[in-house]
């Protein structure tokens, strides 16, 4: 589903991103670890295209296609989900607006009519008992005074309404108290399908105590430094970044 | 990144202007320049009672003693007064039909989407169209007038009601009271009137749509709506103009009278032409519009979309007399390119117990210039006044200006007057947002700006509402990168 070779990524000239390889299929789960400023969230910005980062080397193919070459509202639509580490405020906008308007996007490229609005309605009130996200939240604006764990939830609903190929959650873990994290969890875990995939990047071990991955990288200095499976986590928990870093 | 979206911001707003066609019509025109003889020959050709062409010569005759006002936070270049044609009419094939009007004319306004044919027609919406100089089809005029309701050209007005038009023609706005409502005083050729007789809750929304057709013309229209006790009627404008690269000057007046517990809502959505993306050509919009709460209990309310003309200069006011009278003003101002805005409100408080609210909503884009100048006055008398102003601005891009202006002069200590203001830019954080959830950068600013304008947005009828946010958006278009 995501290849990536050789990825090396600038911000003012700056390389943050030195040379990652991942390849992910569908029905995978992967997390990736490390600690702060090892560029974690520096690839999940890459991954949904944002310009203030400039990728000087390599290749990223989605479902076979070059990421690189599309625009962040296309790989969207292509199926690329980024869950925020911080959720953006839109004032005055209603979360009802603002996925109606997503979602049809989503059609749009993929050749469908607008959805009805019975169906869309419908479609929110199941992915609100779905996520668990109080009713009251989505008549309000996007994010618009939400608490911290409110955000999350929120990312989390959002991700359920457009049903992403690839959804690549940023620290959607940081801040939230152990019922929000459980909450979210089981969100991303009911959304779990053998033709979608995720990338979990997380900074503590906490967050796979329920979201269970197949795979765990760890990022250190802007590449990949190991791979396994999911006790690797578990040792990281254990040693600290240290042992990574020492090992450098 | 700053630079990223500046370019974003600029090829947002760098749309194009969609009403700038000319209608090819037959069209009576004197020459140009003012002079007295100007004066009566357009009281000539209007047709008009003595009585009428005084008040355009002693109007006249004042303006001859005043200055352009210079105080506003705007550059307006010298306009040469000799150099404007003061009437141009588009020759009505048979004027004393109503049922008749010229096919040319017929089909500008449906290009504009306003059909002039009552059964096409929005159910619940009365027109009255103005072409230039003359009204050239006011439509359901007799639906109304079987609630007693009078919705005519002010031409139609002064001929067949002279006594309701000589007790109220500028009981709001006097003809000495500022430069330009003088001069329309003197020169003002046609425009909307509208009477609401007692108790009577006007059954649809009535609506004047303005259209400057005609070179090298000014646009001097007047309106007066007069809400008689317990009566109730929404009323909406709309203004377009031809791409011209030479300026136009559009000096109107608009006045309300509210009586005892009547409610008068006026709606705007100003769309005259903006000028080109290097700031050449456009209208002046130089606009003097004022409302009396003169009953008790009464209201009056202006709302206003402000996206069109290269310097706007505009503040519609309530004077708040009638004891417990309420007086309201929404705003959403939009400046892009070169367009310059220099628009508010005044609420002047004298009778007891009156109330005012003031939302404003500047957004700025391109080179321009956005200012709200406000001015809430509580006079002696006017006890336990309240007023409550909230002036936000947005600015796209950084070359952009916003400033505010609000005056205060309460001289009741038991009055309270609260003052918010707030000034943010669209984020790219919010626009890459948008992105990732797959709309497009166009699609989100006017997302952005439609929220942030929800407010004053929300207190349009429906129909105009859907219409005032595309285009919020088109006028936009190009200023986000």
């Amino acid at each position: 589903m995501l290849k990536i070779k050789d990825l090396h990524a600038n911000i003012k000239g700056k390389e943050i991103l030195k040379g990652i390889n991942l390849e992910i299929n569908a029905g995978e789960v992967h997390a990736i670890m490390g600690p702060n400023g090892s560029g974690k969230s520096t690839l999940a910005a890459v991954l949904a295209g944002r310009e203030i980062f400039e990728v000087t080397h390599g290749e990223i193919l989605f479902n076979g296609k070059n990421l690189l070459e599309l625009s962040p509202e296309n790989r969207s639509r292509e199926g690329l989900f980024l869950g925020f580490q911080y959720p953006i405020e839109i004032p005055g906008v209603s979360m009802v607006n603002f996925m109606k308007a997503a979602v049809n996007e989503q059609r749009k490229y993929r050749g469908l009519e607008p959805i009805a609005p019975s169906d869309f309605l419908k479609l929110m009130r199941e992915k609100k008992e779905l996520v668990e996200i109080d009713s009251a939240l989505t008549n309000r604006s996007v994010n618009e005074g939400f608490s911290g764990g409110e955000k999350k939830k929120n990312e989390i609903f959002q991700m359920a309404m457009l049903e992403p190929k690839l959804a690549i959650l940023d620290e959607t873990d940081s801040g939230l108290d152990i019922d929000a994290l459980r909450i979210v969890a089981n969100g991303v875990n009911k959304l779990k399908r053998p033709d979608n995939a995720s990338i979990v990047i997380t900074h503590y071990q906490r967050l796979l105590d329920y979201i269970v991955p197949d795979y765990v990288h760890i990022l250190y200095n802007g590449k990949i430094v190991k791979s396994a499976g999911k006790e690797l986590a578990l040792e990281l928990e254990e040693k600290g970044y240290d042992w990574i870093k020492n090992g450098e | 990144m700053a630079n990223d979206q500046d370019q974003i911001l600029n090829d947002v707003t760098s749309g194009d202007y969609k009403y700038g066609f000319v209608t090819d019509v037959e069209t009576d025109i004197i020459p140009k320049g003012l002079s007295e003889d100007v004066v009566r020959l357009i009281s000539a050709k209007k047709g008009e009672p003595e009585w009428m062409l005084e008040f355009r010569l002693k109007a006249y005759r004042h303006w001859l003693t005043m200055e352009m006002p210079h105080w506003a936070h705007l550059e307006v270049p010298e306009i040469d007064y000799q150099d404007i044609i003061y009437f141009a009419a588009p020759r009505i094939k048979n004027p004393n039909s109503s049922e008749e009007i010229d096919p040319e004319l017929r089909e500008t306004f449906e290009k504009l989407g306003i059909p002039l044919n009552e059964q096409k027609l929005l159910s619940g919406f009365a027109v009255d169209a103005v072409m230039d100089s003359s009204s050239v089809k006011t439509t359901f005029s007799e639906t109304l007038s079987e609630h007693g309701i009078i919705f005519c050209s002010m031409s139609e007005a002064i001929r067949n009601h002279p006594d309701l038009i000589k007790k109220y023609l500028a009981s709001v706005v006097p003809y000495t009271d500022n430069f330009f409502a003088t001069l329309n005083s003197a020169v003002f050729s046609d425009g909307s009137f509208c009477y609401i007789p007692k108790g009577v809750r006007c059954p649809m929304e009535l609506s004047t749509y303005f259209r400057i057709n005609a070179a090298n013309t000014g646009q001097f229209e007047r309106t007066l709506i007069i809400a008689e006790a317990d009566s109730y009627v929404s009323y909406l404008e709309g203004c377009t103009a031809p791409v011209r690269d030479e300026n136009q000057l559009h000096a109107a007046v608009v006045e309300i009278v509210a009586l005892d517990n009547a409610e008068v809502k006026y709606s705007t959505v100003q769309n005259w032409y903006p000028g080109d993306k290097n700031g050449k050509g456009g209208i002046y919009n130089f606009v003097t519009k004022r409302g009396i709460c003169r009953g008790k209990n009464s209201k009056i309310s202006w709302t206003q979309v402000e996206t069109g003309s290269a310097i706007t200069w505009k503040y519609p006011s309530c004077i708040l007399l009638g004891d417990n009278s309420y007086g309201e003003f929404n705003s959403v101002a939009v400046t892009n390119n070169h367009q310059q805005a220099d628009t508010g409100t005044k609420m002047i408080h004298i009778g007891k117990n009156t109330r005012s609210h003031i939302i404003s909503k500047g957004i700025s884009a391109g080179v321009s210039n956005n200012s709200y100048r406000g001015l809430v006055k509580v006079l002696k008398g006017a006890e336990n006044a309240r007023n409550f102003s909230q002036c936000d601005s947005l600015l796209l891009g950084d070359k952009c200006g916003a400033h505010t202006f609000p005056y205060i002069e309460v001289d009741n200590p038991t009055a309270i007057v609260e003052h918010e203001a707030t000034t943010s830019k669209i984020g790219e954080d919010q626009i890459f947002y948008c992105n990732q959830r797959g709309l497009s950068t166009e699609d989100a600013v006017g997302l952005i700006i439609n929220g942030y304008a929800k407010e004053v947005l929300n207190k349009l009828p429906m129909e105009f509402a859907v219409e005032a946010q595309k285009l919020l958006q088109i006028s936009l278009e190009g200023s986000v990168g």
